[in-house]
């Protein structure tokens, strides 16, 4: 079966949220059908990646099947956050959409069906 | 269960700074529900309190919310009138001042015997040492968290729980004003009061929280911070209705918003407020039980509808969390835009001549140079991304900023960006820049037997 790379935009949504210097995002999927490639392809350590460059040391990931869901738990992310950060997003909130920026793969037969899932 | 033994609970504000108009909708479904209702604010972030404690040293009348009367006033009148008890951390540092000028309200409006009550017992600057407490680690590593001598604190402040709350109103109380709780405790007291819940039925404790916790930042679970065109559309933002949870008595509730209002509430708004700012999903620590999300269920059962279940409680954890500020860096931030032909190099010219100036002077500042427009929020202090830039940018934003522990380097080292209208590359312009003092926070565990909550009601 044949697939093609995307954004994860394009078939999850989420938000984020700051304590201290820890960062929370959450990931989730617009649809039964997308879950699996979610859970299969958003790992600890692909998260880790995108935030390694501001030294972030540790990613948790928690699965909550229930709501086709990871809530993802980035330690030391915000340069020290809202006490020191020099950065514009001090809370660092911006960074749902760099992990909804990661590229994933989606199977051939779903892609015509992305945006209708979307529409719920 | 029958509707009308469900209690509806209402959020008029989600944050400092939020919507003043947004009670309205909130307090008007309420009172023509014919059931009974409660409506909180909640308008206490982590460093309002210690900006309220300097306020209040200046003026002993002040230290609570500055803009108490816009949000209140207005639905104060409805409020009393329909018997929808008022509940607010609204208080800050001061919640004595804000219970007198919520009673100088109600007066003007014709009501001169309405009951308020203030929780007291979160300020605990007076009565601890930080010598005697355990650094909390749940923050992981922010900058400068360790210990600071006593002394210099600004102000600590301990999350109480919902217990207060519920006393208050079980004695009577119309409006109840605290200074620091924990969020989900404003939702959760009236709950409790309401439905007489016992203090160890966790279950029934979690959902409470749960409700709070959806409510708390206001429209966030009703189609703010939501939007994101084409993908996910919100109809009429500019007029989000907030949110109101029909709770029943075994803890299930319907999450739903006031007809009429824009916004929407589904699954997926509720999915992600159940998230937001959560670690271990299992484990969602707050003074009054541990709530655990990891089983509940969201259904859609009608239009902005979203029924929640399956929420589950665990006993409460053996310390409260405090939050203690003190004077922190000063914060410098300049920014100056080019645009136009070869905007995007002319830009990074600038940046490269205050990072060399900066140097050249000798600056005591610890510094950042962004590319608005280009790159600037996702990426390090350092500068480690790569810039992709395919094209040339319309517009780009050249911006510094700097942290030093001295006013006069950081003031120094703006100056070089104002500098640059003149001595910087061909067609800068807009410069803006502002200077801030901090104040740094650091998260301590409290054993409970340190703090003594408690109700007073004004006279």
């Amino acid at each position: 079966m044949s697939a093609a790379t995307v954004p994860l935009h394009e078939i999850a949504h989420g938000r984020a949220g700051d304590k201290g210097n820890r960062l929370n995002v959450s990931v989730i999927a617009y649809s039964a059908e997308l879950w699996p490639l979610i859970l299969a392809q958003v790992t600890e350590d692909r998260v880790h990646d995108l935030f390694r460059h501001r030294g972030a040391t540790r990613v948790v990931r928690y699965v909550l099947p229930n709501l086709r869901a990871l809530n993802l738990v980035i330690d030391e992310v915000l340069e020290g956050g809202v006490n020191s950060s020099l950065n514009l997003d001090v809370h660092g909130k911006t960074n749902s959409f760099r992990v909804l920026g990661m590229p994933v793969e989606v199977p051939d037969a779903l892609l015509p069906r992305l945006a209708a899932m979307r529409r719920g | 269960m029958a509707d009308k033994d469900r209690f509806l609970m209402g959020c008029g504000a989600g944050f400092s700074g939020d919507r003043i108009d947004a009670p309205v909708s909130v307090v008007g479904c309420i009172a023509r529900s014919g059931r009974p209702g409660a409506i909180m604010f909640e308008t206490l972030a982590e460093r309002t309190l210690a900006l309220g404690q300097v306020a209040r040293r200046d003026d002993p009348t002040k230290g609570y919310e500055p803009l108490l009367a816009e949000l209140v006033g207005p639905v104060l009148p409805d409020c009393m009138r329909n018997g929808i008890p008022i509940i607010g951390n609204f208080g800050a540092a001061n919640p004595p001042a804000a219970a007198a000028l919520l009673r100088r309200l109600a007066r003007e409006a014709g009501l001169p015997d309405i009951r308020i009550a203030v929780v007291l017992g979160d300020d605990i600057r007076e009565t601890i040492t930080l010598q005697d407490l355990e650094v909390w680690e749940g923050d992981t590593g922010l900058h400068g968290g360790t210990a600071a001598p006593t002394s210099t604190m600004v102000a600590a402040n301990v999350y109480l729980g919902a217990r207060q709350i519920a006393d208050a109103l079980l004695q009577g109380a119309q409006i109840v004003v605290t200074g620091r709780v924990a969020d989900p405790a404003l939702a959760l007291g009236p709950l409790a009061a309401h439905f007489g819940w016992g203090w160890e039925d966790w279950d029934r404790l979690a959902a409470g929280t749960l409700v709070g916790h959806l409510l708390e930042c206001g429209s966030q679970v009703t189609g703010g911070y939501y939007a994101d065109p084409g993908y996910k559309d919100v109809p009429r933002p500019e007029a989000i209705g907030f949110p109101i949870a029909e709770v029943s008595a075994d803890g299930s509730f319907v999450m739903t918003k006031a007809p009429g209002t824009g916004g929407l509430v589904s699954v997926r708004t509720v999915t992600e407020q159940v998230l937001y700012e959560m670690h271990d999903p299992a484990a969602y620590l707050t003074p009054d039980v541990t709530l655990d999300v990891t089983g509940i269920k969201l259904e859609e059962i009608g239009p902005d509808r979203v029924r929640v279940t399956g929420v589950r409680g665990w006993p409460l954890p053996p310390s409260l969390k405090a939050t203690v500020s003190f004077p922190g860096d000063w914060l410098g931030e300049a920014e100056i835009s080019y645009a136009g032909p070869n905007a995007m190099a002319r830009a990074r010219l600038a940046a490269d001549v205050i990072g060399r100036r900066i140097d050249m002077r000798r600056l005591p500042v610890r510094r950042r140079l962004d590319l608005i427009g280009a790159l600037s929020v996702f990426d390090s202090d350092q500068g480690s991304l790569a810039l992709e830039t395919a094209g040339e940018l319309a517009e780009v934003r050249m911006r510094l900023a700097v942290s030093g522990a001295e006013r006069l380097p950081v003031e120094q080292s703006l100056q070089e960006v104002l500098a640059l209208l003149c001595c910087g590359p061909a067609g800068g312009g807009g410069m803006r820049s502002r200077v801030q003092n901090r104040i740094r926070t650091v998260s301590y565990l409290v054993p409970r037997n340190m703090v003594s909550p408690s109700v007073e009601f004004c006279a």
